[in-house]
């Protein structure tokens, strides 16, 4: 008696009272027997689930034929079939790749520490009152400000390239470490505009019910505000993640040799750009789970706002 | 029924206020309020929405600055600014209209989180300490449970424990069954009858007249950013000096509320 999958989300919203909805667990035990009217209506929405699911594999499928046939059809396809769909180099390309891999592997977990950590103290350094953190306020939000304008490609390059120029003792020149200082630095400012966003969402009333228990501001904030803005905003700083793990691929531009960059030395070689669709589609493989899992995170958490719960 | 005149002995207010003014903006919502109120007595503040209850309580917390006048707590100025206003706020015990626990934490937690943070209380000793206040209100169940889970009337009483399990020396009541649906608003009531008479000292702002005659020591009537009238419920209730308090009581009764 289940409703067909797809459809069953939405109905099970329309009639709370019906059991197929499943929140309840289990059948109760009161001799109730569907009637007539309740299984026609069943009857009826299986019969529009199935047609929708075959008019859905139909347009599927009409669509990706038509995509394939302008691409083969098309004069320059042979040549491009070549030169970026080589199975050949495919293969060749495919272990380096892998390998260059781990690089934005490792880059992405102690950046995604680094900035999480920085962007943290960013938002509170902006959300301090009082006249002593004055400086502190300004710097935070001119960090900010800086940061989020600057385009990714220009930082990297200014602090991939440019600090080793400036041949400062004691300064490191390695391309991983400057280009992982680069990605911190712009991804700190978006993390701390996210952090704040959170810690201004939370309603001053709770700000109050702390402080009017004695709790200071910096134990309201630590105890109360930040503890509920970082859960309410689970979703976006995922998404940031997301989006660093693909931008770990620009620290290639300093000759760092990650996924990019691996592939990169087989087309500077062969003249084939194979590598790079290895490349790009390795790096999708890598966001997938991570996107899959923001998205899980965000129904979970409406889920539970839908229930009334208050986070 | 004791009233502060005729208490014997160490009556010096709680809290005393002297011509407090307070504005939002362009409005005037406190012109010229004094209060005093003795220890181990319940002034209640009646007045239509709008009146400046609330606002009163939440200057009396340091919630929000007065703009002029003075505010003593147990003979100490708390409005001078020289004034630790967070060693002022651990005296005082607030429970507002909309409970304000903290949704991500337990209700033991939510119970403990100020003794142990801010009275150096062990976490054994508070727990303890909150599930007895929890036992005693009906709530030795829901300790570990997350506000979101209970009723409204469940919510309020937590708030109340909360507001307790640091020992003030001042309870405010801001409205506090104003959110209840009707038949959860004898529970909380109950419970703040059960600390008058335990002695507690409180100031509640409130829309339940019954409730104020029944358990209110001193009756103050705000009206215009002034206490208009102020006296013994019976006084306030029975005979009303004042043509707007007689309006006031009029409209409520007419209302039923009364």
């Amino acid at each position: 008696m289940t409703v067909t999958k797809g459809e069953s989300a939405r109905e099970g919203a329309d009639d709370k009272g019906d059991m197929s909805g499943g929140t309840g667990g289990g059948v109760p035990d009161d001799g109730y027997v569907p009637s007539e009217r309740r299984l026609a209506r069943e009857r009826y929405r299986r019969a529009r689930a199935r047609r929708a699911t075959a008019v859905a594999a139909l347009s599927t499928l009409v669509t990706v034929a038509l995509l394939y046939l302008v691409v083969v059809s098309a004069p320059g396809w042979p040549r491009t079939k070549e030169t970026f769909f080589s199975a050949h180099y495919a293969r060749e390309a495919f272990p380096k790749v892998l390998e260059g891999l781990w690089l934005n592997v490792r880059l992405l977990l102690i950046c995604g520490v680094a900035v999480l950590v920085l962007g943290m103290l960013i938002a509170v350094a902006r959300t301090l009152r009082g006249p002593v953190f004055f400086p502190l306020r300004v710097l935070a939000a001119a960090y900010t400000d800086f940061f989020r304008g600057l385009p990714l490609i220009i930082n990297l390059m200014i602090v991939v390239l440019g600090v080793p120029a400036l041949r400062l003792q004691g300064v490191t020149v390695d391309p991983v470490l400057l280009g992982g200082t680069a990605l911190t630095l712009t991804y700190s400012a978006y993390v701390a505009e996210v952090f704040r966003a959170g810690i201004e969402s939370i309603h001053p009333s709770q700000r109050a019910a702390a402080r009017s228990l004695g709790l200071t501001n910096r134990q309201a904030l630590r105890h109360v505000v930040l503890p509920q803005a970082v859960r309410r905003q689970v979703p976006p700083l995922l998404n940031d993640l997301v989006s660093l793990q693909k931008d770990t691929g620009l620290v290639s531009i300093g000759g760092a040799v990650d996924a990019v960059r691996a592939a990169d030395i087989i087309v500077g070689r062969s003249l084939n750009y194979t590598p790079y669709i290895v490349a790009g589609l390795v790096f999708v493989a890598l966001t997938i789970p991570m996107t899959r899992f923001t998205d899980w995170v965000t129904a979970r958490m409406d889920r539970r706002r839908a229930q009334g719960g208050s986070l | 029924m004791s009233t502060p005149e005729n208490t014997p002995v160490s009556n010096a207010p709680v809290l005393r206020m002297e011509s407090v003014r307070k504005t939002f903006g362009g409005s005037v919502v406190l012109r010229d309020v004094g209060l005093e109120v003795a220890p181990h007595t319940v002034t209640a503040l009646i007045g239509a929405s709008g009146s400046g209850k609330s606002t009163l309580l939440r200057c009396a917390n340091l919630l929000e600055e007065i703009d002029d006048g003075a505010i003593w707590l147990d003979g100490e100025e708390i409005t001078d600014p020289r004034v630790d206003q967070d060693a002022v706020r651990r005296r005082i015990g607030v429970v507002f209209q909309a409970y304000n626990l903290f949704p991500h934490m337990t209700v033991l937690d939510n119970i403990t989180l100020a003794p142990r943070r801010v009275h150096g209380v062990s976490r054994t000793e508070a727990e303890e300490r909150a599930r007895g206040l929890l036992e005693r209100l009906g709530l030795g169940g829901k300790a570990d449970a997350y506000p979101d889970r209970l009723s409204g009337g469940q919510q309020q009483r937590v708030a109340i424990v909360r507001a307790l399990a640091v020992r003030p020396r001042l309870l405010l009541l801001d409205e506090i069954t104003a959110a209840l649906d009707p038949e959860l608003v004898g529970e909380v009531l109950e419970v703040v009858r059960g600390l008058k008479d335990e002695g507690m000292t409180m100031v509640l702002a409130t829309h339940e007249m019954g409730f104020a005659r029944d358990v209110a020591d001193q009756v103050c009537f705000l009206d215009g950013g002034v206490v208009l009238e102020r006296g013994t419920a019976e006084q306030v209730f029975g005979d009303p000096q004042q043509e707007r308090t007689r309006r006031f009581l009029r409209r409520i009764v007419e209302a039923g509320r009364l």
